[in-house]
């Protein structure tokens, strides 16, 4: 039928390992507990007094980012560097390449510098899909963030927090709260979270920071926060970008927080050994109180933590899948 | 003369669908059956196995020239719609300069005629610069070979300059073409707004944006009395607008690409950017609606909605790419799928690609009567082909079907009695 036309990227190699990381959809549980239990072992070897192991010694990493970031490419260059390969960091303001012939460009610079995995972060959509469609086999790509659609490796370590705090998935109620229409992290996270079987995942914010259809994803939707939080496990809030006060999507920052802000009282309505998340960086007063983001419920420290581990999972993970692809072809 | 036998020859114009002998000389056609006496046969070309019918009449063509030859040339589009057995394509005012000014009309032409492969007619811009403020001098772009009036995707926002446009145009009776678009609710939009763009994160383009403006249009062309067209729909809903006015006899046409009646949003899973279109794919009930208003008339002409492009412009992540695909040579491929899955038989087929387009048009083509300019398609309904870079002779090779097979290859195009294409096989 011509109605199949398209173009299904894989991101496993004929194995079924990973090759690339570009998203959490459409990855089988057992490999998203793979990446969770080898992201375990490196977490406690940080704990260590030498924390780096040999695995991807004279591998070269590189770094893309395309969009400012410094927490998620700082977590990723400490996790390349704890598996000894050695990392390149370049960021790239994205108006120098805003037409694709120059992204490529820059592509093929860097591969021709012999580069093993490139970790892309990108304002577009998508854009992780197309560079690796576009790479040399045997590179790998992670998506470090692309525009809305996903931000595989935030979702993973959040998975991590929930796993370490809660011992396993089964029966968890989980709320993600506030700008879901921007979030490429909350789309990574509802993807592993249907993966790995909790009860419910609930979304909680205002018509105009849906997405269209959302509940087709397998969520709840909550517009009313004190009803979407009630009973919860875990509870992850997203981060309010300042720019969207400026469009007509909300009318305040105080009366977003009047709604939508986690607050003690707000958070009391949860269940009373429910976990906070933030993706960080955190917004006090906008999307969460600072007794709430400091407090004994909060996760948000040992998120980043999770992070370098979750990372160094995947990178040496994509780096055997790379190895031990038969074919070559993408 | 030329003797073209043996041929199924259809003509839904004169409701013909019959295999017999069709005879030009002059540039015309001068019997159908019969040889007609006293003139010598000089070629006679088989066309056994093959269907025989008025050449196709795309009702838009965004050709590239003047202004954007890196995408595309005149001579290299007509060449491909030649190899189609399109025989007129109705161009977009959308050139660089557009066409609000007869130097562009005529140029177009002129470069048109220079490579005498398919006729080419302009569609004006219904205002200067297409920036809905300053009428264009429509009487004199109709003078220049101006076949209708647009605005194109470049929606006239002030609804009293909308009024004023048609009002003028009504005055010298001609023919408005919408594509309507609400661009205040497009916006950034680069995909239907549905479930599938929530879940890629990509931006989406509301159904309201079309019907909004459709509903609009519809009631100024009521108030204004003017001929009018809606292209290349998107939206069922725009369709159920359309009939109800027409139910209530307001006389507006409509068409929609071809490729819309194949593909939705889901498409775009994966971001093949071949599947960024503008109007974009939408959901499937909108593709059911389409299809359905199709079979049952709603829609009166398919059309290829040509947009090729450079392969740089394709070459992007999806958002950053360049909107449309290369459709001229599989416009009757796709058409004959739907013949194939008896939709719609292929007499009906043929008016929409010819009578009925030319009918809006309100031109004398489309038909095979005794005595009309000789444009005509011969083809093979069965015959396979593979498209790729190379079978494919448009300059943009931004079709969504590279590297698939497709049925139906057209092997003769006569333009005004001129053999302009001959397939190799």
């Amino acid at each position: 039928m011509i109605e199949s036309i398209g173009n299904n990227q894989s991101q496993l190699n004929d194995k079924g390992q990973l090759k690339h990381f570009l998203t959490t959809e459409d990855l089988p549980a057992s490999l998203l507990i793979e990446i969770l239990d080898t992201a375990n072992s490196f977490l406690d070897m940080s704990s260590q007094q030498v924390k780096k192991v040999p695995l991807l010694r004279g591998k070269t990493i590189v770094n893309l980012f395309f969009e400012p970031s410094t927490r998620t490419s700082s977590t990723f260059e400490l996790a390349a560097k704890r598996l000894s390969a050695d990392v390149l960091n370049l960021n790239i303001s994205s108006s120098s390449t805003s037409k694709g012939e120059s992204l490529k460009d820059t592509l093929m610079t860097l591969e021709a510098m012999h580069a093993d995995m490139f970790v892309v972060r990108h304002p577009d959509s998508g854009a992780a899909h197309f560079i690796a469609n576009q790479v040399t086999p045997r590179i790998a790509v992670i998506n470090a963030g692309d525009g809305r659609h996903a931000h595989p490796t935030q979702a993973m370590l959040d998975m991590l927090t929930i796993k370490r705090c809660k011992g396993s998935f089964q029966g968890l109620v989980v709320a993600i709260v506030g700008d879901i229409l921007h979030s490429r992290v909350a789309r990574s996270q509802i993807h592993a979270l249907r993966t790995l079987g909790v009860a419910e995942i609930r979304v909680i914010a205002p018509k105009t920071l849906l997405p269209k259809d959302i509940e087709m994803m397998g969520v709840k939707v909550f517009t009313n926060f004190e009803q979407g939080i009630k009973d919860c496990d875990v509870v992850g809030m997203l981060r309010l970008q300042k720019e969207r006060m400026n469009s007509a999507l909300l009318p305040s920052e105080s009366e977003f927080y009047n709604h939508y802000g986690l607050s003690s009282a707000k958070l009391a309505l949860a269940k009373p050994d429910a976990i906070v998340m933030h993706p960080g960086p955190i917004n006090r007063g906008v999307e969460i109180e600072s007794a709430v983001a400091d407090g004994p419920q909060s996760t948000i420290l040992q998120q980043v933590t999770n992070g370098i581990a979750v990372r160094m999972a995947v990178m040496s993970m994509a780096i055997t899948g790379q190895l031990n692809a038969c074919d070559p072809r993408i | 003369m030329i003797k073209i036998t043996n041929g199924r020859v259809i003509d839904p114009a004169a409701e013909i669908d019959t295999i017999t002998d069709l005879y030009i000389n002059n540039g015309k056609i001068t019997a159908i059956g019969e040889a007609p006496s006293g003139v010598a046969v000089t070629e006679v070309i088989d066309a056994s196995n093959q269907v025989v019918c008025p050449g196709f009449i795309d009702l838009s063509v965004h050709l590239r020239e003047p202004g954007f030859t890196h995408k595309a040339t005149i001579a290299s589009e007509t060449n491909a719609a030649a190899s189609a057995g399109i025989t007129t394509l109705v161009c977009q005012p959308t050139t660089k300069p557009v066409i609000d000014s007869t130097a562009v009309a005529e140029l177009i032409q002129d470069r048109a005629q220079a490579t005498a492969k398919a006729r080419v007619l302009p569609i004006g811009a219904l205002t200067m610069g297409l920036e809905g403020k300053q009428l264009s001098p429509m009487a004199a772009l109709t003078k220049s070979g101006c076949i209708a009036f647009s605005n194109a995707r470049a929606t006239i926002a002030n609804s009293q300059a909308l009024l004023r446009c048609l009002e003028y145009a009504n005055t010298h009776d001609l023919l408005v073409i919408f594509n309507p678009q609400d661009n205040s609710l497009v916006a950034n939009g680069v995909m239907h707004e549905g479930s599938t763009a929530s879940h890629m994160g990509l931006v989406g383009i509301p159904e309201s944006a079309e019907t909004i403006e459709v509903a609009r249009c519809l009631i100024l062309i009521e108030q204004s009395g003017v001929r009018a067209h809606f292209g290349q729909l998107s939206c069922q809903r725009s369709i159920s607008l359309i009939t109800q006015a027409r139910n209530s006899g307001l006389q507006v046409t409509a068409d929609v690409a071809v490729h819309h009646l194949f593909f939705t949003d889901e498409n775009a899973k994966g971001f093949n950017s071949m599947f960024h279109l503008q109007p974009p794919l939408r959901s499937q009930l909108d593709r059911a609606g389409l299809l359905n208003a199709m079979v049952t008339d709603g829609i009166q002409a398919i059309c290829s909605d040509h947009q090729p492009h450079e392969e740089a412009a394709k070459h992007a992540p999806f958002a950053a790419t360049d909107a449309g695909i290369s459709g001229l040579e599989t416009l009757l491929p796709l058409g004959l799928q739907l013949v194939d899955r008896g939709l719609i038989s292929l007499p009906q087929l043929i008016e929409k690609l010819t009578y009925s387009p030319a009918k809006i048009l309100n031109i004398a083509e489309g038909t095979l009567a005794i005595g009309s300019r000789a444009d005509i398609a011969i083809f093979d309904p069965q015959a396979t082909w593979m498209v790729d870079k190379d079978s494919l002779l448009s300059a943009g090779k931004n079709s969504i079907f590279l590297g698939s097979e497709l049925k139906g290859k057209v092997t003769h195009t006569l333009l005004a009695g001129e053999i302009v294409y001959r397939s190799q096989i």
